[in-house]
């Protein structure tokens, strides 16, 4: 209970402990009890696009005489698309090294760097929509094009709202600097930018790579 | 498009009185209840106390209240569905035209479900959980008040269809491609699809915060296998919560996207598969099952080890049994339709999964049946709805295991043979559990008991009205009777019918007799106190404490010792005929009350609302609005009050005062 005596500062509802047991010396301390929880969201957002993945795979040959995946992917695209969405994951790493050295110019500006990539991701993407569109290849042309607007949207749809979050995060570091609250969340917030980076790695390989496999 | 979308006044239905009567009176009571309220001066203590709590406790009895209120409003339904099947027999046509009655056996199912069943399960579970697990609250008291105003803004979407358009006529499950624009363009089928939305959004952070609470904040000392098993079989539920509820949001989010922007997931046309949807929502339906059962059997647990005045027998395979219905409940899903051409092989292993799930299930029933077996049984309303439960349940699982046999299937898929089974499972199963609770912890929660004798009055008009109700719907479903008829052509089947009709009204007493019982013990509540906290001789944490419990539960938490914590702690103080040593007091810090989630909720209806009528400007206000409403919230300073030491140490020592002197009459009468 050494952490337990200081817990008033770091705004702890219970005495809790720094113990990373199973917790049965006691209720944990917010800095495990909030990662915890949000570990657990991000895990009932993966079983989600687990159900989109399942819909995509039911549907991808379900053209109806309409474009197919290998006349309408482009592997360059997704590429540069990818890299971005990538780097910017390892920058945000480099946002959270920063946080945690209290540091408050590099936190901002890695902060920034990450959003900023992550504005050049939703951009292609959205090209690449708009170019499909006009293309007479929209959602409502088939039921694959259902399918993979569906689940690529709702990935551009999780970044977008990682974005906003990037956004909400900078604006309350500067305003509130580094407290422990606003560190856990930070930490949500990286654990989050991590996982949609997961998850487009599976879209990549499942949607893009194999749909335009010669 | 109109300012208002599709919103005119047509939406309103001056041509049927029943819903035009029906929502009158309904408002008028609500208004003047509110006002009532205003008069007597009790709106700041429910804004306080209630609304914008972050008590575990508070937020506990106002998910049970919102499924008490559904309940009535999904049994009026459900009489109503039974008097046009008595009366639209041969050459009558009833009194409830097709479009209307199909609006309503949806309605009943959807409500049913999700804002009957769903809350009241939550709400033990928010009320129960942290006290047996020896804490102060939950690990998210903030987005605890966040889930239940979802949860009642879903509810609040539902029946405002009663008077503002229609609901959707599709059954509980919509499924496509009846619910598709092409076969339901009204806005039935795009109330149940946003209502259900929201309400999930609510269930899923609901599941994140209990399965956090009890993995990551229990009492000192409170391992896992000292757990009680209510807190066990909400861990499975809430398991089971976090994993099957996307799936649900995915299938309705692809049912909206092909119903507002012209998607082609379930469609006849444009390659579209309506079995997909099948797939998904069985996938999150069948689970969804187990959790409303599982913490049902929790509640059974802790009455019959309370009152055989024995340990639960079996602990270890009890919980070893809730584990495995975790997890074979998610490999059970295609039983739902093996008719609908999946292949003898696939029918075969569901079928057989279907069949497996029954064991756990048994080894519980025994279970149960040991620990009454030579304990000192005390016959109150719980060990009632404990044994009624046992008699019903293990029919409705035995008719359970005839469905999963896929040749009698396909005999009797979709008969009311089918409806029988999954309401005495449920009925039997889940609703004489949650009476049972009800009538359990309300002493907990309200600081007197509820009469004995209405209450077991309330017993037999369920259990008796059960069986009217739902037997002679097995004999019709063998008969060929399908489910969902607005009118019945064989009049041969009018007596069952009319017997099934008796059987409703009795249930209906029942819960008249529910309210009775709860309006005459408040009036009588002083000769039923609840002194000393510990009305029943509890066995776990919860009846440690006073009732009602301090906002903070304990003074301070328990360090836990053996399986039985409180039990274990009573014996020794009783042996020894003193307490434990006056424990070294701290000043107690709590969560603030917020109004977020009140507020949240009220911009999510406003943005449901607008989505359903297609007034896009009002949806996106809503949704700015929910966005300034977190912000502002994320940028509070003041996280948590500190309730001083005096304060604590003064309760904590009027509660050793009253149990001392509660100690000295129980060594004076031995």
């Amino acid at each position: 209970m050494t952490a337990g005596t200081e817990a008033p500062a770091i705004g702890l509802t219970h005495q809790g402990s720094e113990d990373t047991g199973l917790g049965h010396r006691g209720p944990e301390s917010k800095s495990i009890v909030v990662p915890y929880g949000f570990w657990l969201f991000v895990l009932s957002d993966m079983v989600l696009f687990s159900a989109l993945f399942a819909s995509y795979a039911t549907l991808v040959h379900a053209t109806d005489g309409g474009p197919t995946t290998s006349q309408l992917f482009h592997r360059l695209l997704v590429a540069v698309e990818t890299m971005a969405l990538l780097v910017s994951s390892f920058v945000c790493g480099l946002a959270m090294i920063a946080a945690k050295r209290a540091n408050m110019l590099w936190t901002q500006g890695w902060l920034l760097v990450t959003g900023f990539l992550g504005l050049i991701f939703i951009s292609i993407e959205l090209y690449e929509f708009a170019t499909m569109i006009a293309e007479g290849a929209g959602p409502q042309r088939s039921a694959f094009l259902s399918a993979f607007f569906t689940l690529v949207g709702c990935h551009g749809a999780h970044v977008t709202c990682g974005l906003l979050w990037i956004g909400t995060m900078m604006a309350q570091i500067w305003t509130k600097g580094f407290q422990p609250h606003i560190m856990r969340r930070l930490l949500c917030l990286s654990v989050f930018w991590h996982a949609l980076d997961i998850i487009w790695v599976a879209i990549f390989t499942i949607v893009y790579l194999i749909g335009t496999l010669p | 498009m109109s300012f208002f979308g599709r919103l005119t006044w047509h939406a309103i239905p001056f041509d049927q009185p029943i819903p035009l009567i029906t929502s009158l009176v309904v408002t008028l009571a609500l208004v003047g209840l509110a006002i009532w309220v205003w008069r007597k001066g009790w709106w700041p203590y429910l804004w306080h106390e209630y609304i914008t709590s972050t008590d575990h406790k508070h937020i506990g009895i106002m998910y049970i209240v919102l499924a008490l209120l559904m309940l009535v409003r999904g049994f009026a339904d459900a009489i109503m569905m039974r008097a046009q099947q008595s009366l639209a027999i041969g050459a009558s046509q009833g009194y409830l035209p097709p479009e209307h009655y199909n609006q309503i056996f949806s309605a009943h199912g959807t409500i049913m479900i999700f804002f009957v069943a769903m809350p009241f399960v939550i709400g033990f579970m928010n009320f129960v959980v942290p006290l047996q697990l020896g804490v102060r609250d939950v690990a998210f008291p903030t987005m605890n008040n966040v889930s239940f105003w979802l949860n009642a803004s879903g509810a609040l979407l539902v029946n405002l269809s009663l008077v503002l358009g229609e609901f959707a006529r599709t059954g509980w499950l919509a499924f496509p491609p009846l619910s598709e624009t092409q076969f339901s363009p009204g806005v039935g089928v795009d109330y149940y699809l946003v209502a259900l939305q929201i309400s999930g959004v609510g269930t899923v952070l609901t599941a994140v915060n209990f399965v956090t609470t009890i993995l990551k904040t229990r009492a000192p000392g409170m391992s896992y296998l000292r757990m009680p098993v209510f807190c066990w079989t909400a861990l499975a539920s809430n398991l089971i919560m976090l994993a099957a509820f996307p799936v649900l949001t995915v299938a309705l989010a692809q049912l909206m996207l092909d119903r507002y922007l012209g998607f082609h997931f379930f469609t006849n046309d444009g390659g579209g598969n309506s079995m997909l949807y099948m797939n998904l929502i069985w996938v999150w339906g069948h689970p969804e099952v187990y959790i409303l059962v599982l913490p049902a059997f929790g509640i059974y647990s802790e009455v019959a080890a309370t009152f055989s005045g024995k340990p639960l027998f079996g602990y270890r395979s009890m919980v070893f049994a809730t584990l495995t219905i975790c997890i074979i409940s998610y490999c059970v899903w295609l039983h739902h339709f093996f008719t609908m051409g999946a292949g003898g092989d696939i029918n075969a292993v569901f079928g057989i999964a279907s069949m497996i799930i029954g064991i756990p299930t048994g080894v519980k029933i025994y279970n149960w049946l040991f620990t009454m077996y030579g304990g000192r049984v005390r016959f109150t309303v719980p060990v009632y709805y404990l044994i009624g439960f046992m008699l019903t349940f293990v029919v409705g699982g035995l008719t359970g295991v005839l469905l999963a046999i896929p040749p009698v299937d396909f005999v009797v898929h979709n008969s009311l043979f089918l409806v029988a089974h999954f309401h005495q499972v449920i009925i039997g199963g889940v609703v004489f559990a949650l009476m049972a609770g009800y009538t359990y912890w309300f002493p907990k929660a309200f600081g007197f008991t509820l009469d004995e004798r209405l209450g077991k009055a309330v017993f037999w008009c369920w259990f008796i009205g059960f069986h009217l109700a739902f037997m002679p719907l097995y004999v019709l479903g063998f008969w060929g009777a399908t489910r969902r008829m607005q009118h019945i052509n064989d009049p041969t089947w009018a007596p069952w019918l009319n017997v099934a009709l008796v059987g409703a009204v009795i249930i209906g007493l029942g819960i008249v007799l529910t309210v009775v019982q709860l309006l005459y013990s408040i009036k009588t509540r002083d000769q039923r106190r609840d002194i000393t906290g510990d009305p029943w001789d509890g066995r776990t944490l919860e009846w440690l404490t006073l009732s009602p419990p301090p906002h903070y539960n304990f003074a301070v938490l328990p360090d836990v010792h053996g399986e039985e914590a409180y039990w274990t702690r009573k014996q020794t103080a009783i042996k020894e005929e003193k307490l434990i040593d006056e424990p070294n007091y701290q000043p107690i810090e709590m969560p603030v009350n917020t109004p977020t989630g009140v507020i949240v909720a009220f911009f999510a209806s406003l943005c449901g609302f607008a989505v359903i009528w297609y007034i896009w400007w009002l949806a996106i206000l809503g949704l700015i609005g929910a966005f300034a409403i977190f912000v502002w919230y994320a940028w509070r300073d003041e996280h948590e009050h500190i309730i001083p030491i005096e304060e604590v140490r003064a309760n904590a020592r009027e509660r050793r005062r009253i149990r001392m002197e509660h100690l000295h009459t129980i060594s004076q009468s031995t």
